[in-house]
C-alpha cells in the first residue's frame, strides 16, 4: 500500500522544485530557444519567398527581353522596309523630277532658240529696213539733185493724191 | 507481446506475494531497535526476500543506499527535516536512523500505517504521532538533481541559440532541436491548435524533458540514477496537478459550457437529473488522475519486472548455488531485454503524458465552432 500512498513531504518538494524548474526553464531556456527557432523559420520562409520572387522576376525579365528583341526585330524590319520604300520613292521622285527638269530644259531651250531666232529675224528685218531706207535715201538724194526733178516728183505725188 | 509481459508480471506477483508470507515470521524478529548488530546478523540469516528487495528499490527512502558489502550498508546520508508539535523543527542526517535506531524520539516505522516513514515515539518505543516530514529524501534529491541538470542543459542550449543566431544547430543544440520541434509541432500545435499552442509549449517541453530524464535516470542503477522518481505516485500526482490546474485556469467559456451544458445531448439527460454534467465534471478530475496512475504504473511495473528477473537468481541461488548460476544467464538476458523495452517505455510514457496534457489544454482553449 505504501507504493500508492502519496507522501506530503515529497509532494511539497516536488511542487516547489518543479515550479522553480518551470520558471527558470521558461524564462531562460524555452523562450529564447522557441524565439530563435521561430526567427530562423521566418527568415528561411522569407528567403524562400524572396528567392521565388527573384526567380519570377528573372523569368519576367527574360520574357521581356525576348519581347523586346522581337519588337526590335519587327521595328528593324519595318524600318528597313520603310527605308527601301523611301529609297524607291526618292529614286522615283528623282526620276520624275529629272524628267520634268529635262522637259523644262528642253522647253526652255526651245523657247530660247525661238526667241533667238525671232531676235535674229527681227534684227535682220531691222537691218533690211535700215538698208532699204539707206538705199531709198540714196536714191532720193540722187533724184532730188535738181529742182525740176523735185518739182516733177512733187507734182507726181500730188497728182496721185485724189482729192475726192 | 503485451500478453506475455502480463503473464510474467502475474507469475512474479504470485512469487513475491508467497515469499512475503514465507518470510513474514522472520521479519517480526527484527523489530528491536536496541539490538542493531543482531538485527544485521538476523538479516543475513533470513535469506532473500524478493518482495522486500523489489520494494526497497522502488520506494522512496531517507538515505541514498549505494551498495552493501558483507552486511555493511554504504549509503549517502541525506538531511531529514521534521516538524513535530512537541519538538518543533528538527533536522539531522538520515544515517542516525539507520538499522532501526531511534534519534531524538524519532524512528523509521517498520509496520503499521506509516511503514518506512519516520514516526515520533516515546521512551518506550510507543508510537506518538507522525511528524510533518519534509525531509530531503532520495527522490527529492533525484528531483533536485534532475532540475539542476535540465536547467544546465537547456540554458546552455539556449545560449548556443543566441550565440549561433541564424546558423544551423550544433552539438547539444542539434541533439535537442528535433525533440523540441517534435513537441512544439506534433504535440502542441497539432493538439492545441495554431492559435493557442504557443502559450502551452514551454510547459509541455518542461514536463516532457522532466519525465523523460527521470524515466531514463530511473533505469540507471548507479548514482545519481536509480531513484524511482517517475514511478513514484507522489511525483506523478504533482505533475498531474500541474496539468489539472493549467487546464482549469485556462478553460474558456466554451470548455465549461461543454461540461455543464453539453451540446448535442437530449435535454432530459441534463435537466431534472444532471446526469451528463455530472459525468463531465467527474471527467475533469478523472483525466489528471489517469495521467497520474498511467505514468506511475508503467514505470513502476517496468522496474518491478526487471528487479523480479534479478530476484530469480537469488531465489534459485538460495535453493542451491548451482541452480542460481544456471538461472542467472536467463535472468540477465530477460532483464536486459526488459531494460531495452523500458528505454522505449521511457520515451513513450513521456510522450503520452505530454500529448494527453496538450489534448486537455486544447480542450480547455478550444473555441466555439
Amino acid at each position: 500500500m505504501e507504493l500508492i500512498k502519496p507522501d506530503l513531504g515529497l509532494l511539497f518538494w516536488m511542487i516547489v522544485s518543479f515550479s522553480i524548474l518551470l520558471y527558470v526553464l521558461i524564462k531562460f531556456a524555452w523562450k529564447p530557444i522557441l524565439k530563435a527557432l521561430r526567427d530562423r523559420e521566418q527568415s528561411i520562409s522569407k528567403s524562400l519567398l524572396a528567392a521565388k520572387r527573384a526567380k519570377d522576376e528573372m523569368a519576367k525579365i527574360e520574357f521581356g527581353n525576348e519581347k523586346i528583341t522581337q519588337l526590335a526585330k519587327l521595328e528593324k524590319d519595318s524600318l528597313l522596309k520603310e527605308a527601301k520604300e523611301l529609297k524607291n520613292k526618292i529614286i522615283e521622285e528623282a526620276r520624275e523630277d529629272a524628267k520634268l527638269e529635262a522637259k523644262k530644259i528642253i522647253k526652255e531651250a526651245r523657247q530660247g532658240v525661238e526667241q533667238e531666232k525671232n531676235k535674229v529675224i527681227n534684227e535682220i528685218k531691222n537691218q533690211i529696213a535700215t538698208l532699204s531706207v539707206d538705199i531709198a535715201e540714196n536714191i532720193l538724194k540722187q533724184k532730188l539733185e535738181d529742182k525740176s526733178k523735185q518739182k516733177k516728183l512733187i507734182d507726181d505725188l500730188v497728182k496721185d493724191i485724189d482729192l475726192n | 507481446m503485451y500478453k506475455i509481459l502480463l503473464n510474467i508480471t502475474f507469475v512474479l506477483a504470485i512469487l513475491i506475494f508467497n515469499q512475503k508470507n514465507i518470510f513474514a515470521n522472520d521479519n517480526s524478529a527484527e523489530k528491536d531497535p536496541e539490538l542493531p548488530q543482531e538485527h544485521n546478523e538476523e538479516h543475513e540469516k533470513e535469506g532473500f526476500n524478493p518482495g522486500d528487495f523489489i520494494f526497497d528499490h522502488i520506494r522512496d527512502s531517507y538515505g541514498w543506499h549505494l551498495y552493501s558489502y558483507k552486511g555493511h550498508h554504504v549509503a549517502i546520508p541525506l538531511p531529514v527535516i521534521l516538524y513535530s508539535k512537541t519538538k518543533g523543527f528538527i533536522s539531522f542526517w538520515s544515517f542516525k536512523l539507520e538499522h532501526g535506531h531511534t534519534y531524538h524520539g524519532f524512528k523509521i516505522a517498520h509496520e503499521g500505517d506509516y511503514e518506512n516513514k519516520i514516526i515520533e515515539v516515546d521512551n518506550y518505543g510507543e508510537f506518538i504521532a507522525r511528524p510533518l516530514d519534509i525531509s530531503i529524501t532520495k527522490n527529492v534529491t533525484a528531483i533536485l538533481f534532475s532540475c539542476f541538470f535540465l536547467i544546465f542543459i537547456f540554458v546552455s542550449v539556449a545560449n548556443s541559440y543566441k550565440k549561433r543566431e541564424g546558423l544551423p544547430p550544433k552539438g547539444l543544440q542539434s541533439l535537442f532541436e528535433p525533440l523540441i520541434l517534435f513537441i512544439r509541432d506534433d504535440v502542441a500545435k497539432s493538439s492545441i491548435g495554431e492559435k493557442h499552442y504557443e502559450r502551452f509549449t514551454p510547459f509541455l517541453l518542461t514536463i516532457f524533458f522532466f519525465i523523460l530524464l527521470n524515466n531514463l535516470l530511473g533505469l540507471v542503477p548507479l548514482f545519481p540514477g536509480g531513484a524511482n522518481v517517475t514511478g513514484n505516485i507522489t511525483v506523478t500526482m504533482a505533475l498531474a496537478l500541474f496539468t489539472f490546474f493549467i487546464t482549469t485556469i485556462t478553460g474558456n467559456k466554451n470548455y465549461w459550457s461543454h461540461i455543464f451544458n453539453t451540446p448535442g445531448v437530449p435535454w432530459w439527460l441534463k435537466l431534472p437529473l444532471p446526469l451528463i454534467p455530472f459525468i463531465e465534471l467527474f471527467g475533469v478530475f478523472i483525466k489528471p488522475f489517469v495521467l497520474m496512475i498511467r505514468l506511475f504504473a508503467n514505470i513502476s511495473a517496468g522496474h518491478i519486472i526487471v528487479l523480479g528477473f534479478f530476484s530469480l537468481i537469488f531465489i534459485f541461488g538460495n535453493m542451491s548455488p548451482g541452480l542460481g548460476m544456471a538461472v542467472s544467464p536467463v535472468s540477465v538476458l530477460f532483464a536486459i531485454f526488459m531494460s531495452v523495452l523500458e528505454i522505449l517505455v521511457a520515451f513513450i510514457q513521456a510522450y503520452v503524458f505530454t500529448i494527453l496534457s496538450a489534448i486537455y489544454f486544447g480542450m480547455a482553449s478550444e473555441e466555439d465552432h
